[in-house]
């Protein structure tokens, strides 16, 4: 296991490095610079603001430079905004983006397996059809859509919920469910789709004739292994989530991170574009490699490691 | 012990949401304060840049830097000049020698007293090449500034000197009838000599280093978030201003921002503090509550005169009378804009009695010209003409560009194709001048027409992009500049527009307006032709 994880955290390297090589050279081949605007600089200016930021250097220095800013996790500061870190702008927008997206995977989770549940369980029945219907408006509905809807009926017409903002739960709740409904929407399908197949199996006919009733067979039998497709979801699921939404952090004007990663390039703040993409892959890479180990936890078939034993 | 390992999961999950503190909470108390004072809530689009006066460069952080920082003079309502943190000025005879006498009882936040020193400070920190200041040019008028900026010349060869703590003298290099308005300009104002020595990014939070010596403090700076202003003690003028804190939220869409100025928690939207969203124009012009004032900026569209075709003053010609400006602002950008004649604004000082240059939607002319045109080109038919044009990814850029478009194939019968690309792209094809009609827009800095017309001096000039330049044109700048005469000058400037307008390397199409709403009660938040806005004159009445 030990061994499995050193080897697993020795691909996340490799891929890193990938990711920071890619990463380098296709912000550098996109037109522009971080100092454009309408009005031109003087050339002298434009000089000075390149040597500060060590964009005078032929490329494999700046190569380099990355290379050994990204290994110590140093970003530098940030071309757009002048005297902030890259680090700091994380470090400060982070924590809300975590937040608001454990509040929505909360979210997703708990409704999606209810509604999956209950979708399977009255197959082919009025609850199975009404359950359906959310799930899949939920995934066909854009955030945005839903975001700008909940804003203008809950926030402004019914003026039940804050319409933007950041200052306590109560500003949490609407951007967290316009967040959480599409996946909450795939998690009751992919739930209802593999309890459907465990309700025909032979253990869970076994429970029920033995006079186990049928909540209590879903709870102690069917839903662990309905669960297996859920949790590979939730790997990707969680390290989207949890970096924050640009659309929903934009429409309900939250300070989280999600919007670093598209104004960054649209600024060219290359420094802010590289720490950004490096922390997410971080994030997407552990968190694919939490669900292999929850996966080893939760379904004793699986051998973490691989066949040689 | 698998259940166990579950609830822990769970259980871990509820702790970060709750522990991380995320939320932002313990903002209560600044909402119980709105009940004791006068609370003003403002927006901007995003985070400002810099709240550094010598390294803004945006309105946004401008307006705020207005509240927070004074400079030497200040611009009121009505556009005129007043002596702010200076008390009098000196002008010598000839014009170039400024000096500037500071109040006794101008005083930093930290109860320091605003020195000349400061000022000198402030203004050589941004002229020094290191510091990078993209508005460095503005202070070019000063003399030695410009060689000092560009690594020619030294510090103590600009012509800024603190003679003693009250006393600063400016000389310049021309008689710049504008300067004291460019003294009220945010780039001009001081910053505290012995804090900006100390922390050299005393600038990138609210705290004990950001000192300023504005109407107000900047009580709070949560990136991203918002941004406080607080009344300021220590401010010589306290006593007239009337509002106690300002709460300025970051909110990045316009569409949000109106949903909160409808449930009152906004009181303002309107540049910079946001903008009235283009659907919702209507709806304010109905219930009468827009407010339309005018601005100093201009929409042009350029011709690139190195191109095989636009090389062609007749084509330009055509192309410029061609377009039905009124029709443009009545039906597709709604905002009662002002059909441009010039490169000038006409809200631009003393440019209201400058003359026509053409007639709007001149169908006629425009033909004629074209026929001219074709025939020096050895072009038979119109419909051989394929022009480029040229605009960045933006809704409204693309509807004037599709009426344009229509207007001429219609009327000219030219093949007009739209090449939109992302803004950064497009600054890239426009100053390589890979174009042939390209969208621009330019704001004045001060209002004066030279901060237009010295665009068009040099073809080098980055600002220029037309490839355009004459003799004439750089005679008539060059006279204008060392006239101490304000009637002489005004008229040099207007002759040199009409040089430029006699040959068509851009086709004016309308001169911009300051759209804004506000909340009943509210006074003193129009904008002034630069498009900024005087917080320290804002009024609440009770």
């Amino acid at each position: 296991m030990i061994k499995y994880i050193f080897k697993r955290l020795l691909y996340i390297v490799a891929a890193l490095f990938v990711i920071v090589t890619l990463t380098f050279f296709l912000m550098r081949i996109a037109p522009g610079s971080p100092f454009a605007s309408e009005k031109s600089l003087p050339p002298e200016i434009e000089a000075a603001l390149q040597e500060e930021y060590g964009l005078n250097n032929p490329w494999y220095i700046q190569y380099k430079d990355y290379l050994v800013s990204t290994a110590q996790f140093d970003f530098g500061e940030s071309m757009k905004y002048k005297g902030r870190s890259t680090n700091d702008m994380i470090a400060e927008s982070f924590p809300i983006s975590l937040t608001l997206g454990v509040e929505a995977m909360i979210l997703a989770v708990g409704l999606g397996v209810l509604v999956g549940v209950i979708t399977s369980l009255y197959h082919n029945r009025f609850p199975d059809y009404l359950g359906t219907t959310i799930a899949v408006l939920g995934i066909s509905v854009p955030s945005f859509i839903l975001a700008g809807l909940l804003q203008y009926f809950v926030g402004l017409k019914m003026q039940l919920l804050p319409i933007s903002g950041w200052n306590g739960f109560i500003y949490s709740i609407m951007p967290a469910f316009a967040i959480a409904v599409t996946h909450m929407g795939f998690i009751a399908k992919l739930v209802r789709s593999s309890m459907l197949e465990q309700n025909s199996s032979e253990y869970v006919k076994m429970a029920r004739a033995k006079g186990l009733g049928k909540w209590t067979t879903v709870f102690k039998h069917t839903l662990r292994n309905a669960l297996l497709p859920v949790v590979t979801y939730l790997g990707p699921l969680f390290a989207g989530v949890i970096t924050g939404s640009f659309i929903v952090e934009q429409i309900f004007a939250i300070p989280g991170l999600g919007k670093y990663f598209v104004t960054s390039i649209t600024n060219r703040d290359y420094t802010v574009i590289m720490g950004t993409t490096v922390f997410y892959s971080i994030i997407l890479l552990l968190a694919v490699l939490i669900v292999d180990i929850i996966y080893g936890l939760i379904d004793p078939r699986i051998n973490l490691k691989g066949g040689k034993k | 012990m698998k259940k166990n390992f579950l609830w822990v999961a769970i259980l871990a999950a509820l702790t970060l949401v709750l522990g991380a503190c995320g939320f932002g909470g313990g903002d209560e108390k600044s909402e119980d304060s709105k009940s004791d004072g006068k609370t003003l809530n403002l927006s901007i689009a995003s985070e400002p840049p810099s709240l550094h006066p010598q390294l803004a460069t945006d309105t946004q952080s401008g307006s705020i830097l207005n509240g927070v920082f004074e400079g030497l003079t200040r611009v009121d309502e009505k556009g005129e000049v007043e002596n702010a943190i200076a008390e009098d000025v000196k002008v010598s005879d000839d014009k170039l020698t400024y000096t500037f006498t500071l109040r006794d009882d101008a005083k930093w936040s930290n109860g320091d007293q605003v020195t000349a020193g400061d000022f000198e400070y402030a203004w050589k920190w941004a002229l020094e090449p290191k510091n990078a200041s993209q508005y460095s040019y503005i202070f070019y008028a000063i003399k030695g500034a410009e060689a000092y900026n560009t690594g020619k010349g030294k510090a103590d060869a600009v012509g800024v000197k603190a003679i003693d703590d009250k006393t600063l003298e400016v000389t310049l290099n021309n008689p710049t009838p504008y300067f004291l308005e460019l003294t009220a300009f945010y780039s001009y104002m001081p910053i505290n000599k012995k804090v900006a020595e100390k922390n050299d990014k005393w600038y990138a939070d609210a705290g004990e280093d950001y000192v300023t010596n504005g109407p107000y403090t900047l009580k709070e700076w949560k990136h991203n978030d918002k941004v406080t202003l607080a009344k300021s003690d220590s401010y010589w003028d306290k006593d007239s201003v009337d509002v106690d804190t300002i709460n300025i939220a970051m909110i990045e869409s316009s569409a949000t921002a109106s949903r909160m100025f409808e449930s009152g928690d906004l009181d303002f939207l309107g540049s910079p503090f946001q903008s009235v969203s283009l659907d919702k124009i209507d709806t304010y012009k109905k219930d009468k509550s827009l407010q339309i004032s005018d601005i100093a900026s201009v929409y042009l569209y350029k011709f690139n005169t190195k191109d095989d075709v636009m090389k062609n003053k007749n084509i330009r010609k055509a192309l410029t009378l061609a377009i039905n400006r009124q029709g443009l602002i009545d039906n597709v950008i709604k905002g009662e804009q002002k059909p441009a004649n010039g490169i000038v604004p006409m809200s631009i000082n003393g440019w209201d009695s400058q003359q026509t240059f053409f007639k709007d939607n001149d169908m006629k002319g425009a033909k004629e010209a074209l026929a001219k045109g074709m025939k020096e080109l050895g072009i038979k038919n119109a419909s051989d003409i394929n022009i480029k044009l040229s605009i960045n990814t933006d809704e409204a850029h693309a509807a004037i560009a599709q009426y344009v478009q229509e207007g001429w194939h219609k009327n000219l019968g030219v093949n007009v194709t739209i090449d939109n690309s992302e803004w950064q792209v497009y600054l890239d094809k426009v100053d390589g001048g890979d174009f042939e009609v390209a969208r621009m827009g330019w704001t004045a800095d001060y209002n004066d027409s030279t901060s237009f017309l010295d665009l068009y001096t040099t073809a080098d000039n980055g600002n220029n992009q037309t490839g355009w330049e004459s003799k004439e044109y750089q005679s008539l700048m060059a006279k204008a500049q060392k006239e101490t005469d304000v009637e002489k000058r005004l008229a040099f400037l207007q002759k040199a527009e009409a040089v430029f307008m006699a040959d068509y390397p851009a086709a004016p199409i309308y001169d911009y307006t300051s759209l804004f709403v506000v909340k009943d009660g509210i006074t003193g938040m129009e904008p002034d032709v630069l498009g900024n806005i005087n917080l320290k004159d804002v009024k609440i009445a009770k």
